[in-house]
């Protein structure tokens, strides 16, 4: 059996009808779209067609609210150091403690310089507490930065309900929707969020574009300051091959959403339920109820991610883990910890993310091999004894640890 | 994912002496705080000849701590309870043909299980007295613990002290900021502030930089002179290096002790060729003694 991705939250593969409409980009309309000649005649044309795929997409009112960026943190970044330089008197942002390290590690960093970071916690299912964030909202805030939907487990949280109550406030709201964008319709212009945060390579686009959705008449400070392209506000020369493939992708997940919310879901669906079933000793992460259609995230007691991820490696198969070792970090995933999963199961997580490509096929192939690498596994495991885990495995394995 | 080598994945995928040996009379569990594994190592020892008969184990951890494991059951199955605490977590390494940096600590995982599991034998108990920090310096594998404690006891200031005292921050440079860090924190808790343009504590000893052509002998005494100023910092890892050959401009050399089997030798070698070429002042290349056997045109002893 061909190799199967189910990493898609990760990155995506590009769509041949992307690459496609890039090419000529590359070859033919090279010109820079600032130039007046052939060479750039149909590239602004291009440019102007993609923003308007963009725009469809998420729903906002007008084409000139999207922003062209190299990423997503690229977004990130100009989202929250905007409202932090427009409002200096602000010294407040309010976040979560699951968000990406794009959020994460530059909130660190605005904490060592001197401004205050409220970091909402989540329930042992991933969810945020509404009412303490209400308490939190006061004009000390600069901007408030809180996930469409979490990466590693898929839970959604309530940001158009989140971008009301600041809005009411009088605080700017801003959302990375990165993991969001094309696996669930959103309408901005219906809602009271001031800035979104979205990435090419993740819906099927090349890696190393993306857009930051800027509400008309939300106060803004560029980034990076120079040329006038995108009116100013990004500077530098429009990456057009990208955004045009960019574009075309937001054109395609637009038309396969139903798709991504009926037959995706099933997939996931099959794969979750056979895991857990078969194969005692495991549960899934996060809102089961509100989550992502395309994401399962599967803690396997007693077994470490990595170890699981270079088996199902072995036999084709391509996801991902919560674990520590897999990203040479100190602790497993925050977004584990903050769900005060025990260590023993944070470990073991395993992120199964799917896209339109993936099979029926490919779900019976992973269904077929898993309880073997788990049990493999749970062979060598020290909380593991013949069919079940040891009586009281914190106590009857209690290492030191160094 | 991680660049392991052949050795790691065929322990890794066909583990060696997995689970607990039965009747075992040493049983040794250790976890390892830096990524939350741990391992338990069973052994059973013969009471009169004290060697390991049978070793097993039992990992809850990643595919290099599973791989560490592993073989270490098989290098200190038949060996005496003395011989076998004379392997050091680099031999655990070199017989995995290397570990990458971050994952180092799995073969001192294995190393602390040893210990812990002939202790238990002898009726003592372990105790571990290494502290494990954040990884910060990628390309000589040196965590937060260390240059913490090495800024306290040298009252080092800037990050040129910290390079010259643990060899942190000497390779790509990358992780300055993250030195700056410490350096800030542990000179607030000593009440004084970070100044990155304060003198050095201690200036690394310099060797004038060849201005003239050198005849044979001289260019081979000068390039020892060099490898022997940067033997402490070399040591203070317990590795070495030891000069074999002089070929045109290929020097070969034997890394030894924590050098050998730790991926980093590479990233060692590529520092002392740098500083070889600057105190030179001409191309050097520098080559492990392996290499040597490779060329047809001289004898290896």
């Amino acid at each position: 059996m061909a190799d199967i991705y189910l990493d898609n939250n990760a990155t995506t593969k590009v769509d041949h009808e992307v690459v496609d409409v890039m090419i000529p980009y590359f070859l033919e309309q090279y010109g820079n779209p600032s130039s007046i000649h052939k060479f750039a005649d149909g590239v602004a044309r291009g440019l102007k067609n993609a923003r308007q795929q963009v725009q469809a997409l998420i729903g906002c009112e007008h084409d000139s609210e999207i922003i062209f960026t190299s990423c997503g943190t690229e977004s990130n970044s100009t989202a929250l150091l905007s409202a932090i330089k427009a409002q200096p008197n602000k010294k407040e942002i309010i976040t979560t403690t699951v968000e990406h390290p794009a959020i994460l590690n530059l909130c660190e960093y605005l904490e060592k310089e001197g401004y205050t970071i409220h970091r909402l916690p989540v329930d042992k299912a991933g969810r945020l507490n509404v009412e303490s964030y209400k308490k939190l909202l006061s004009d000390q805030v600069a901007i408030v930065s809180v996930m469409w939907a979490n990466n590693e487990t898929g839970t959604i949280f309530p940001v158009a309900e989140m971008a009301e109550l600041a809005n009411a406030a009088g605080v700017m709201f801003h959302t990375d929707a990165v993991q969001a964008v094309g696996k669930i319709p959103m309408m901005l212009q219906d809602t009271k969020i001031d800035m979104l945060s979205l990435s090419g390579h993740k819906l099927h686009a090349p890696k190393g574009i993306g857009v930051l959705y800027l509400r008309r008449g939300t106060r803004y400070r560029p980034l990076l300051r120079g040329g006038h392209q995108e009116r100013g506000r990004r500077a530098g020369t429009e990456n057009t091959a990208s955004i045009v493939g960019l574009g075309k992708a937001c054109e395609l997940a637009l038309r396969y959403i139903e798709y991504e919310n009926t037959t995706v879901k099933e997939l996931r669906d099959r794969l979750e339920k056979g895991i857990t079933e078969s194969i005692p000793h495991c549960f899934v992460t996060g809102d089961l109820y509100n989550r992502l259609p395309n994401t399962t995230d599967i803690a396997f007691e007693y077994i470490e991610g990595e170890s699981i991820l270079m088996l199902l490696n072995k036999s084709g198969i391509a996801a991902s883990s919560g674990s520590a070792c897999t990203s040479g970090s100190l602790e497993p995933s925050h977004v584990m910890r903050a769900m005060d999963i025990p260590y023993t199961a944070a470990h073991g997580t395993i992120r199964f993310s799917f896209s339109r490509y993936n099979t029926l096929s490919e779900v019976d192939e992973v269904l077929k091999v898993m309880p073997g690498i788990v049990a493999t596994l749970r062979k060598l495991s020290p909380y593991w004894d013949g069919n079940g885990p040891v009586a009281n495995p914190e106590q009857a394995f209690a290492p030191t640890y160094a | 994912m991680w660049d392991y080598s052949d050795k790691v994945k065929e322990h890794f995928f066909n583990p060696k002496n997995a689970g607990a040996v039965a009747d075992a009379n040493a049983t040794g569990e250790v976890g390892s705080i830096s990524c939350g594994d741990a391992l338990r190592l069973t052994l059973k020892v013969d009471d009169d000849t004290e060697v390991i008969l049978e070793a097993g184990f039992q990992t809850f951890g990643c595919g290099s701590a599973i791989a560490s494991s592993s073989v270490l059951t098989e290098m200190i199955i038949g060996k005496t309870i003395d011989e076998a605490l004379q392997v050091t977590n680099q031999d655990i390494a070199a017989q995995l043909e290397g570990l990458p940096p971050e994952k180092m600590h799995c073969s001192v995982m294995g190393r602390e299980a040893l210990q812990a599991a002939i202790a238990n034998y002898r009726g003592e108990v372990w105790k571990d007295d290494h502290e494990e920090g954040a990884l910060i310096c990628k390309c000589f594998a040196i965590d937060a613990v260390m240059i913490e404690e090495m800024v306290w006891a040298n009252k080092l200031r800037t990050v040129e002290d910290v390079t010259n005292f643990t060899k942190a921050g000497g390779g790509c440079a990358s992780c300055h900021e993250d030195i700056e860090a410490i350096l800030e924190k542990v000179l607030a808790e000593k009440g004084e502030k970070f100044d990155p343009g304060a003198a050095p504590v201690a200036q690394p000893e310099k060797i004038a930089a060849v201005k003239t052509p050198l005849t044979n002998l001289q260019r081979i005494k000068k390039i020892e002179e060099v490898l022997e100023s940067l033997r402490p910092a070399l040591m203070a890892d317990g590795g070495d290096v030891e000069l074999v050959e002089v070929i045109g401009n290929t020097a070969y050399v034997k890394m030894t002790g924590a050098c050998n089997g730790c991926q980093m030798a590479a990233m060692t070698i590529a520092g002392i060729q740098q500083r070889l070429m600057e105190v030179m002042g001409e191309f050097i290349k520098v080559v492990p003694a392996t290499e040597m056997a490779k060329l047809t045109n001289i004898e290896v002893a």
